[in-house]
């Protein structure tokens, strides 16, 4: 490892948190809770999505330690299906889809922008009592029983099958998303009208418009998995026959609606990832991102593109032969844009000035990972290999390595390489640096051995496998507790580091953009006087001559 | 939320540079252009007339035209309501623009989804 | 000012677009299934009072128009002909709903709610019914299984209608709301907005029902 670094820390020995930001600013419990500081809401996200991070975390290891053997034994069936279930739920729901926007796209978005708040305080703060009315019904949903219909809801299973809490947890979902389309809102609202003076759209970090392509999947979307949820509750509880077959009703087109938004949701859990992407690579290479426009151009063509793309989760269920030609080449299309980001952030890295430091090791990590997990997308839009593939723990190693191989490690990415504005103080090194290697170690021994046996052919959602799959799933087993000890790591260290971190002071990584040239945490108003932006974005050339106008003190 | 305290350093088109005192009328998402009550008498009057007309048409035979001239009548008076009394007439392109794009993902909703419906019972592979 | 105004009125815009998008999926689901069981839908349609649907969609368009009348109220610092407007608005608003009770009680009592006892005799035998036989007299009895596919319809038609009359009592209650702030004068010194916004929630409810009603009552009345 090379012991460059660009940390800049000021000296520590005469070095101080400043005395009024946003979190000394006021006291009291019910200043936290009835905030309206979008920097404040980010932060309840930030301790609620652990929290459930860590439950949906627990549920996985119980999935694998199932796994370790081919008979059913840790768990009857019936328990282990509520267990992939509730875990699936809660990634996807409590932790996925609002991890990036509500945290750091909240506590960023104004500051990068150059505005004192989001658009909406007062509708931000609802959306995390949404999110958190959601959580408290999905755990009494789990505490009394949970579901076992996979995350997906499937008709007319969940509807007439099953005796379990699917209407308290498809009512919690239809909450979460609100609470998603009330963010998206938010942030679509706050970029449109609260840009500082000279911050035009093409001077915009690459991660607002990331969180603005996200904002307007989560705002369009999200309304059809609600109304599909309504209905699924409506069928369970009154019979209205839209899914039942026997009054006529189709399960196909439960399918149709629920996919409609749940493939747009991955891009919505995707694309603020590329935003932190794209902003670590940036600072870590010392070089504006390639092609800029591109990467802007290719986020809102992700979010157009993932709205024609859903009937690939369905090639096996009974649909039209020909739909499927029609949805297996817009799928292929959907790929091209992320490739182009990739594409430019492999130039933003040729020729960089390139460091090693946390944020920029998960990014590398990301962006392997990542694209392993989207070119197994390519095997999987293709029809005919698909109907090998799905169903099988090929597809649960695809859509991991997209989901933790690329979005988790952009989160803890993002939460690595901000946690010094957010807090004041800078996170241990070291320690960090072994953190994110356990994790990528970990996280290829889980997900890896995956691929194999889905092609080998051995089913997802089963208990019991047949015993010919046990070596693979024993090596995924132990991937996984490595992956743990990855992920506990960063909790105790960043918990750590909250009172014994070096004092990180305004801009530890000599970034650019204005939320760099703010003090550490932030005030609660953001900017002292409003920032007027007469550079471009990752104007690196700006910053030196910045830094070599004004004397730093302390 | 107080950045709108100070009219002349702020300015709310971010960047586009123009600038215009507290009294200057600019047309925003319609609030400064004042809609007369003739366009609103003139509008529910046709909106109740289509409604007789469409209720009248569906007592006559047409075959599947039925629900084409159904349809085209209630979209005809959705757009008067949309343009009219929801003034996007005179709104801001980014109004216009709002609009269309959920209008456009509704037809991409039905469409793609109809791909599906009305493609399976073609031939047998 | 003009800011914050443009910024609430974006805001409102794009919950509308994602109210566009929660109605679509009922829309489509409406689409897929009156194409599979055009009959059962025709027949489960002639027993909807063309009377109060009309009525019902004469009784938004005028509440509509109050609405706009309200705002230009607003906009016009004229106080008490907006406390009248939004008065207005609201009756209408709760005549349609008891309008919609009637209706719902009467399918209620002929046994067409989905899975609450739900009869299929109307259709198989549609001399029973004589109320609508005596209007749709060429009406044809179905055969089983197409009659049991009304409770499709009458599924959506609940789903659509309910959704729609919920959407209506939440209008209301801000309108409850609305109209004491305006007696106050909250909404006559500049600050339209809210009214502005609420009366593009009220008029993209009227929108819905623009659609609904043919869709529902209107799909074949003729002989």
């Amino acid at each position: 490892m090379s012991t460059d670094t660009i940390v800049r820390l000021p000296d520590q020995s005469t070095a101080r948190l400043p005395k009024v930001n946003f979190i000394t600013k006021e006291n009291g419990l019910l200043s936290w809770l009835l905030t309206g500081d979008h920097k404040r809401i980010a932060t309840l996200y930030l301790i609620s999505i652990t929290f459930f991070f860590a439950i949906g975390g627990a549920l996985a290891g119980l999935i694998r330690l199932e796994l370790l053997t081919p008979q059913s034994d840790l768990m009857a069936a019936d328990t282990y299906n509520k267990v992939f279930s509730m875990h699936g739920i809660i990634m996807v729901f409590l932790f996925l889809v609002p991890s990036i926007p509500a945290t750091l796209g909240n506590f960023l978005m104004p500051l990068m922008i150059g505005a004192k708040d989001l658009a909406l305080p007062k509708i931000n703060l609802l959306s995390w009592y949404l999110y958190v009315i959601a959580g408290c019904m999905i755990l009494y949903s789990m505490m009394t029983g949970g579901v076992d219909t996979g995350w997906t809801f499937t008709v007319p299973l969940s509807t007439h099958y099953v005796n379990t809490n699917v209407i308290t947890t498809g009512l919690a979902i239809f909450v979460a998303g609100f609470s998603s389309v009330f963010t998206g809102l938010n942030f679509i609202v706050t970029i449109h009208k609260m840009r500082a003076p000279g911050m035009t759209w093409f001077r915009l970090p690459l991660f607002v418009w990331s969180n603005y392509a996200a904002s307007i999947l989560m705002v369009l979307g999200t309304p059809v998995l609600a109304i599909t949820l309504v209905l699924v509750v409506l069928e369970r509880a009154f019979g209205i026959g839209v899914f039942d077959p026997a009054k006529g009703g189709d399960p196909i087109l439960f399918q149709h609606l629920f996919w409609f938004y749940s493939h747009p949701a991955v891009y919505i859990m995707i694309l603020p990832g590329m935003g932190v992407i794209s902003e670590v690579i940036s600072t870590f290479s010392r070089k504006r991102v390639f092609g800029y426009t591109a990467v802007a151009f290719s986020s809102v063509a992700i979010a157009v593109f993932a709205f024609f793309v859903w009937e690939h989760h369905m090639f096996i269920m009974g649909v039209s032969n020909y739909s499927t030609l029609v949805f297996s080449l817009l799928t292929m299309l959907v790929a091209v844009p992320s490739a182009i980001k990739i594409f430019n952030w492999s130039f933003t890295l040729y020729k960089g000035s390139i460091t090693f430091e946390t944020p920029m090791l998960y990014s590398f990590g990301f962006m392997g990972l990542f694209t392993t997990g989207g070119l197994t997308g390519v095997f999987l839009a293709s029809t005919g290999t698909d109907i090998h593939l799905t169903e099988t723990y090929f597809i649960v190693a695809h859509f991991h390595f997209v989901m933790v191989g690329g979005m988790l490690m952009a989160f803890l990415s993002g939460i690595h390489f901000w946690w010094p504005k957010w807090t004041g103080r800078m996170y241990p090194e070291k320690i960090s640096q072994l953190a994110a290697l356990i994790t990528f170690i970990g996280f290829n021994l889980t997900f890896f051995p995956q691929f194999i046996l889905g092609m080998l052919g051995m089913p997802r959602r089963y208990a019991a496998y047949p015993p010919e799959f046990q070596v693979l799933n024993v090596f995924s087993t132990a991937g996984a507790t490595i992956l743990g000890i990855g992920y506990l790591l960063p909790i105790l260290y960043l918990t750590w580091s909250l009172k014994y971190g070096e004092i990180a002071g305004d801009n530890p990584w000599q970034a650019t953009g204005l939320e760099w040239q703010i003090q550490s945490p932030p005030l609660t108003e953001n900017f002292p006087e409003i920032p007027i932006v007469d550079y471009e974005a990752y104007d690196y050339e700006w910053l030196e001559r910045k830094e070599k106008e004004v004397t730093r003190v302390g | 939320m107080s950045a709108h305290n100070d009219p002349h350093a702020m300015q709310p088109h971010g960047g586009t540079g123009h600038d215009h005192g507290p009294n200057e009328q600019d047309v925003h998402d319609s609030l400064n252009h004042v809609v007369s009550p003739v366009i609103y008498i003139t509008v529910a009057a046709i909106l109740l007339v289509m409604t007789a007309v469409t209720a009248a048409v569906s007592f006559v035979d047409l075959g599947t035209f039925n629900a084409v001239v159904a349809l085209f009548i209630a979209c005809f008076k959705a757009s008067i309501v949309v343009l009219f009394f929801m003034h996007v007439k005179y709104s801001s392109k980014l109004t216009k623009l709002t609009l269309f794009s959920g209008l456009f993902l509704f037809c991409v909703l039905i469409a793609l989804t109809l791909s599906d419906y009305t493609t399976r019972a073609w031939g047998r592979w | 000012m003009e800011q914050q105004v443009d910024t609430t009125s974006f805001a409102m815009w794009l919950f509308l677009v994602t109210e566009i998008m929660f109605f679509g999926g009922l829309f489509c689901s409406y689409l897929i299934f009156r194409n599979w069981y055009y009959p059962a839908f025709v027949a489960a349609s002639h027993q909807l009072s063309i009377k109060e649907g009309t009525a019902n969609t004469a009784v938004l368009i005028v509440s509509s128009f109050t609405m706009a009348m309200g705002v230009w109220c607003a906009e016009t610092r004229r106080k008490g002909a907006l406390v009248l407007c939004l008065c207005l608005t609201f009756v209408l608003g709760l005549v349609f709903l008891g309008i919609k009770y009637d209706e719902y009680h009467e399918k209620y009592e002929k046994h067409h709610v989905p899975s609450w006892h739900y009869s299929t005799k109307s259709f198989t035998d549609p001399a029973s019914d004589p109320e609508v036989h005596n209007a749709y007299p060429d009406d044809k009895p179905l055969p089983l299984d197409m009659a049991r596919h009304t409770e499709v319809y009458f599924g959506l038609y609940f789903a659509m209608t309910g959704m729609h009359a919920l959407h209506m009592i939440i209008g209301i209650s801000i309108l409850g709301f609305m109209i004491f702030r305006a007696r106050a004068g909250a909404y006559t010194n500049g600050h339209v907005t809210f009214v502005n916004n609420f009366g593009l929630y009220w008029h993209f409810v009227d929108i819905v029902w623009i659609f609904l009603y043919p869709l529902l009552y209107l799909i074949s009345r003729h002989a």
